[in-house]
């Protein structure tokens, strides 16, 4: 997956994120290893303090387990990344519901349209 | 953390007119440092100071804790806004010139960059494209390991595919124990890289701040600030 970082937001803030996607689609499964801060940084094109930054942040969200002298690891346990899955959907809907609100709808009309493209799609 | 560069009151006059004016400074090790701001507005001449090149009017640099001179160039790289080198010269011969200078100058991973870059170290300087050289030049540099590497305006006269590379291998090559301490225009393209930046105008420091604490406190990026606070 490129890295795609925006001009407007911290940069390590957009790691953070990019690297959370990375584990939800299994670019990184639960327990596999993370590649070296420089390399990672190298890939990204970004300053390796940075990239140590978002790594830190995401250890103390519980995603990532840093061993002492192996490196950095997936955290295993499944119920972390499930958590930390749901609390992403719910921050991308509350921003989706802003929004719709900005347009005027109230909440039972968006639920009708979400529920008529869900059928849509199917 | 410890302070690898340090100025304080350093100002410089050429007759009537100041290039710096009581500058004072503190750079930590390990960190990649953008010196920004406009045309004539300081950065090569702070540059050349820390690099005795030039000689303070008033004010010092210290290195390490040394004022610039014999000791300090051994643990400096300075890739100088325009070239010193021979063009008559072969990049070999220039990198066994180095190889004799510099104790900490390594030449295998001088020819491992020019590979990359499909430069043949037979080839000499005259024949060589703009782009060319200030690449040759900045692999010259890199490949010392020093403990603070001045670089003015490194990517200026390259393409954007040789800028990305050159980018990667200023993040590749720097230790984590080193300072790089970058000037240039092209904002945008090195942003991502740096740890901190310093705007310099009219000879002062105006702001000193991370990346990216401009981009949470202002919403914007580096580019887009500079482009503000300078424009014209």
């Amino acid at each position: 997956m490129p890295w795609d970082l925006k001009s407007d937001r911290p940069i390590y803030t957009q790691l953070v994120e990019q690297i959370k996607l990375m584990v939800f689609s299994g670019t990184y499964p639960p327990g596999s290893k993370l590649p070296s801060v420089r390399d990672m940084a190298q890939e990204a094109a970004v300053n390796p303090n940075t990239m140590q930054r978002a790594l830190a942040k995401l250890e103390e969200d519980g995603l990532i387990i840093t061993h002492r002298t192996s490196g950095r690891s997936i955290t295993e346990d499944a119920s972390m990344i499930e958590l930390a899955k749901t609390k992403l959907a719910q921050d991308q809907i509350f921003e989706f519901l802003e929004k719709m609100r900005l347009m005027g709808f109230d909440q039972k009309e968006i639920l009708t349209i979400i529920t008529t493209m869900a059928k849509e799609l199917k | 953390m410890s302070t690898i560069f340090e100025c304080s009151g350093l100002t410089k006059k050429f007759g009537s007119k100041t290039a710096l004016s009581d500058v004072d400074l503190k750079i930590e090790r390990g960190q990649i440092v953008g010196l920004l701001g406009p045309n004539g507005s300081g950065k090569s001449t702070l540059i050349k100071l820390a690099n005795e090149l030039l000689t303070p009017t008033s004010g010092q640099i210290l290195i390490g804790g040394k004022q610039p001179g014999i000791e300090t160039k051994k643990i400096v790289s300075y890739l100088p806004e325009r070239t010193y080198l021979n063009d008559w010269m072969r990049v070999q011969q220039i990198i066994e010139f180095f190889s004799d200078f510099y104790d900490n100058f390594k030449p295998e991973k001088a020819y491992d960059m020019l590979k990359r870059l499909n430069i043949s170290p037979n080839d000499r300087l005259k024949t060589m494209s703009k782009g060319t050289k200030e690449k040759v030049q900045l692999i010259l540099v890199m490949s010392r390991e020093a403990e603070l590497y001045f670089l003015d305006e490194p990517i200026g006269g390259v393409d954007p595919a040789a800028r990305d590379y050159i980018l990667e291998t200023i993040l590749s090559n720097y230790n984590e124990n080193a300072t790089v301490i970058i000037s240039s225009h092209l904002i945008s393209d090195i942003e991502k890289i740096l740890d901190y930046v310093i705007f310099l105008n009219q000879s002062k420091v105006v702001l000193t701040s991370t990346v990216d604490d401009i981009r949470d406190a202002k919403g914007k990026s580096v580019d887009l600030l500079f482009r503000e606070v300078f424009k014209c």
